[in-house]
């Protein structure tokens, strides 16, 4: 008979036995993870960049100041694509005598393909969402307009040569601009309506668009189709290049997700990878018996791997079924965050779980096997005859390479794998080596203590290199939970930040200096408390070091736009609080010398610019010169106003200032703006709680959905402390069955067990703390760009963390050992 | 004449084996330059104290171990010149084995436990063969049972029956009553010396059991690794 039939017929019979099940049980684990969080990530990722697509209203915008080709949109039709079309352009309307500049949104049928128009039914009142645009002879109308041409809910307005009649108050179109270029207040009409306004002519400032929405392969596709014939004037603009806080709200929970995916892969192997450890401890003995009777090394290997593959597949087919019911458990779970349209991710997961746990079980579970076949036959006469230990390099190089190839999968970028593969080497060699080291320590201890501990720390230090094996595998686990969880506080904290209660939910912009006292005489009358007015003063640049801006050569193609176009210059004596200086100095309060600024990193470093150069600004006709001073990092999330350059005070004294302010509004304190706007009709009031709401709503999703990732990962990360504690449990029941023999009571035998596990754990807990601070300072600040803070808590949390989860698995996993008849285990050895 | 001795044929020959190990004291001689023959169909028992080499010298003889010097030729293969699976390939053709810790496979049955060097050794009919020799070892109503289920002597009578499903040339036993109580053992004994003269088998014993010693037509006695005696019996 050959191996392999000797293997498959022996593997009913072998499946039987504790080893198998649970190391069946770790790959079976592995893959319902694997699959579980697979699942959601892609769910998840899926529906906040479809939340993050909102702010185009589509999927892809082609912008256009020609009308977009008909061709493309059959085009679009062809890959199965919908579509919608805009055109946008300034027009002035009349509601009587009073008139005013009005941003007219024209758009067609489907509009919009992602997001929804909001609408109330009267000014600054309770609004609704809407699904399909105004009708033919209706306009939605921005509250400012109304209030500027003072109309309300059916009036007639004067649109070029038609009359429409305004059926609602628009509050939110989910493309529009947080920025500050659309100034002019904006209302949504029937495209059909645009012909008849008799605005649309020669040289008039219309920009059209085709929106597009659909499968995102199917987008790519269509994209991949145009992108070579795309012409000059036609700008195609994805997700990316609009909401910077919507993406990047977005872009940091997909980063978490994938680091979630790759923790929960990174427990799966140690999981595997201890119970592949005793699986191969328990079938010395079975091997050494063969080869006594005469089983050849290539019998051995041959029926060990069979019965590997066996067993892998088998806990692939276990584990896809365990996936499948977590899929299904979590969709139900988050069925309102989890659009139903999301095309179905069918089999994928599972396909790429199971083809995980497979590499994992031969990166981790193959060295040990191997080492099988050279069991020395005479361990069936001397049972301490252990086959020699497999090559570091080759138990090292097989998992790793494993591990590389999975987590590059799972993160897709070649710098988070480095970062996270030389973390977990590092960490797990310090591991080792301090666990030793430890190990070595806490042997000496035990003249000083009672019995229980001696005993207990008497086993750490025999174990000597098992202890600190051990040691590094709850402390990987261990460091892998914290990391997680410092992650995901920081993350949900920076959000949190980011959105404050606090902040500003309107803006108010050109403000004139002379209103302020008058706007802040109605704001106090309204209840609202006196807003922050920040100075803004129109400019363009001239020259940097004396070299014309528009011939010097820039390190990056945004430096060019940075440097030509129109910029907002701001003065302040004091750093705003979300900005934070990285180079260079801040002014004094009370400065007064030669006019000095301070540019913001990015646009410092794509423009070229570095401390001490001369920029010179045209100044409404005058020449100003500036000296850098300073680098500063904004937080653009923040929605504070905020500047690329902010110049000292009294730089900007007698050039033309306006002013903008952010402002923070409750419902009931809506009547204010009418009040506002009526009386200083040339201050734009712009509403962002909608895109606030919007990026909220990301926000809510990605925090759901960090938090759900993060309870299945630690589920895991228990696991694989039972799964290591599992490991030992053979010469666990033995010693405690010999110790009770001797006569030490059930209590002591336990004490001091756990007595070791405590000590264990301990050291665990004092490592993984060690390295998730580490890991996770690196992470946070290279990942997901969120300043790190030492918490010591984290160390309390760690090593508490670490003591009581190595107990209380260590109990369960030992209880059994413990309690059994000394008599039974002794007679069974 | 008992028809268990001296035939002719040579079946296992020790020449000059000695055994060293390295330990933390220096240099350890196990055993030292012990030179023998034994012939088919020989009961040998080994004896001697604790610590005298007796399970070393076992083991070198059945090829798990190899001498630091001298060889071993074992139903005519010299083990010295085999690799592992080599020696693996001479145990599965012509060596049994019984121990004192039984060594069944736990989550393997009575029958499939004796199944197994038939199995390895390629046999065509693995189950008959062993359904056979269960009956004969008296298990006949037991062979379903798992070996946590089964008594000291019942494991021991499966691991008989598994030594000698494979016909061996040579059978070794390491103290193969040493785990029972004396009455059992003595089952044992007459059980493994009843399946030994059924089948002509060579039968080599480590013991310390003087009944059990007795019942051998051959006795080698070892003390501090040095053959101090080899007698017949003349019974």
């Amino acid at each position: 008979m050959n191996a392999v039939t000797f293997a498959l017929r022996s593997f009913g019979r072998e499946a039987r036995s504790g080893e198998v099940v649970v190391l069946l049980a770790a790959v079976a684990l592995a893959v319902g993870v694997l699959t579980a969080v697979g699942f959601l990530t892609d769910r998840i990722g899926k529906a906040v960049a479809r939340q993050a697509n909102e702010v185009l209203a589509a999927d892809l915008r082609l912008r256009s100041q020609q009308p977009v080709p008909e061709a493309w949109r059959e085009l679009a039709a062809n890959f199965r694509l919908q579509t919608a079309e805009t055109q946008v352009f300034p027009s002035v309307v009349y509601a009587g005598e009073q008139s005013a500049l009005a941003t007219i949104n024209a758009v067609s049928d489907n509009y919009p393909l992602r997001g929804a128009v909001r609408v109330a039914d009267t000014l600054f009142g309770e609004q609704r969402t809407v699904s399909g645009t105004p009708p033919r002879g209706e306009v939605w109308a921005d509250g400012a307009l109304l209030a500027r041409v003072n109309a309300d809910v059916g009036d007639l307005l004067q649109v070029g040569e038609v009359e429409l009649r305004v059926s609602a108050v628009l509050t939110y179109r989910p493309d529009q601009s947080v920025g500050f270029a659309s100034l002019a207040p904006s209302m949504l009409v029937n495209i059909a309506d645009v012909p008849e306004t008799k605005l649309l002519g020669e040289g008039s400032r219309v920009r059209y668009a085709l929106l597009v929405a659909g499968d995102e392969q199917d987008v790519n596709a269509f994209y991949a189709d145009i992108e070579e014939q795309l012409p000059e004037e036609i700008r195609a603009s994805d997700r990316e290049e609009s909401s910077e806080q919507a993406y990047s709200a977005a872009d940091r929970a997909q980063r978490f997700l994938s680091l979630t995916a790759v923790v929960s892969l990174l427990l799966s192997a140690v999981a595997v990878s201890m119970s592949a450890r005793r699986f191969m401890q328990r079938r010395l003995d079975t091997v050494a018996l063969m080869k006594s009777l005469g089983a050849t090394q290539q019998f051995v290997i041959l029926a060990a791997v069979t019965q590997l593959m066996l067993l892998g597949i088998l806990g692939v087919l276990l584990g896809s079924v365990v996936g499948y019911a977590a899929e299904e458990a979590v969709a139900w779970l988050l069925a309102d965050i989890i659009a139903a349209d999301l095309p179905d991710p069918g089999a994928m997961p599972v396909l790429l779980a199971s083809g995980s746990a497979l590499v994992l079980l031969a990166g981790f579970a193959l060295p040990s096997l191997l080492q099988l076949k050279h069991t020395p036959p005479l361990r069936v006469l001397r049972h301490d005859m252990m086959p020699p230990a497999p090559s570091r390099l080759l138990v090292g190089g097989l998992a790793l390479l494993a591990v590389a190839a999975l987590v590059y999968r799972a993160v897709g970028d070649a710098r988070m794998l480095l970062i996270l593969l030389s973390g977990i080497v590092v960490i797990a060699a310090a591991l080792y080596l301090l666990g030793r080291l430890l190990v070595a320590m806490l042997g000496r201890f035990r003249s000083g203590v009672g019995v229980a501990w001696r005993y207990g720390l008497a086993n750490v230090a025999r174990r000597g290199r098992a202890s600190a094996v051990q040691v590094v595998a709850f402390g990987l686990g261990l460091t892998m939970l914290l990391l997680l969880t410092i992650v995901r506080g920081d993350l949900l904290q920076g959000w949190r930040e980011t959105i404050g209660d606090d902040a500003p939910n309107h803006f108010m912009i050109n403000v004139q200096p002379h209103e302020i006292d008058s706007v802040t005489a109605i704001f106090a009358a309204g209840g609202v408390a006196k807003p922050e007015f920040v100075p803004l003063v129109r400019a363009r640049m001239a020259t940097i070091n004396g070299e014309d801006v528009r011939t010097r050569k820039y390190p990056d193609p945004g430096g060019e736009w940075m440097a030509n176009r129109e910029a907002n210059l701001s003065f302040a004596a004091e750093l705003s609080p979300s900005n934070e200086i990285v180079a260079g100095e801040w002014w004094p309060e009370d400065y007064s010398g030669a006019p000095l600024v301070s540019v913001e990193e990015e646009a410092a470093r794509e423009t070229g610019l570095a401390l001490g150069d001369k920029l010179v600004f045209k100044v409404a006709g005058q020449d100003i010169e500036l000296t850098i001073a300073s680098i500063r990092r904004v937080n653009w999330d923040s929605f504070q106003p905020n500047f690329f350059m902010v110049l000292s005070p009294g730089a900007l004294d007698q050039m033309p200032t306006t002013y903008i302010a952010g402002l923070r509004l409750g419902d009931e304190q809506q009547a204010v703006l009418v009040a506002l706007v009526r009386a200083h009709p040339s201050i734009s009031v712009i509403d962002i709680d909608a895109i606030l709401q919007q990026v909220r709503n990301i926000i809510d999703k990605a925090s759901l959905a960090v938090q759900a990732v993060f309870a299945f990962t630690l589920a895991a990360g228990i696991a694989v402390l039972f799964a290591s504690v599992q490991s030992t449990i053979d010469e666990r029941r033995f010693e405690s069955a010999m110790l009770r023999a001797l006569g030490a009571r059930k209590q002591t035998v336990f004490a001091g067990v756990m007595a070791e596990f405590a000590a264990l754990g301990l050291a665990a807990g004092l490592l993984a703390s060690a390295g998730a601070s580490i890991l996770a300072a690196i992470i946070a600040v290279q990942l997901f760009e969120l300043p790190y803070t030492f918490n010591p808590l984290l160390w309390v949390a760690g090593i508490v963390a670490g003591v009581l989860v190595v107990c209380a698995s260590g109990y369960l996993a030992a209880r059994g050992a413990i309690n059994s008849p000394p008599v039974e285990v002794l007679r069974a050895a | 004449m008992d028809t268990n001795s001296v035939n002719g044929a040579t079946v296992l020959e020790a020449y000059k084996i000695s055994k060293q190990v390295s330990s933390p004291e220096g240099h350890l001689t196990i055993l030292s330059e012990l030179s023998f023959v034994i012939e088919k169909g020989e009961t040998v028992a080994v004896v001697g104290p604790s610590g005298a080499g007796k399970s070393t010298l076992l083991a070198i003889l059945a090829g798990l171990d190899l001498p630091s010097s001298g060889h071993v030729i074992l139903n005519g293969k010299n083990l010295g010149e085999l690799d592992e699976d080599g020696r693996a390939l001479v145990r599965a053709e012509s060596v049994g084995f019984v121990f004192q810790s039984f060594h069944l496979v736990p989550s393997l049955n009575a029958l499939e436990n004796v199944m197994l060097p038939l199995e390895l050794a390629g046999a065509s009919d693995a189950r008959a063969a062993s359904h056979a020799i269960i009956e004969q070892v008296g298990l006949q109503d037991r062979w379903r049972h798992y070996p946590a289920q089964l008594s000291g002597g019942e494991k021991q009578r499966v691991a008989l029956a598994r030594a000698f499903a494979t016909e061996p040339a040579v059978l070794f036993a390491d103290e193969p009553t040493g785990n029972l109580d004396s009455r059992t053992g003595e089952n044992i004994m007459n059980l493994m010396f009843e399946l030994n003269h059924n089948s002509a088998t060579t039968l080599i014993l480590v013991t310390h059991d003087q009944v059990l010693a007795g019942r051998c037509n051959r006795i080698i006695q070892l003390d501090a690794g040095l053959l101090v005696d080899d007698s017949r019996a003349r019974r």
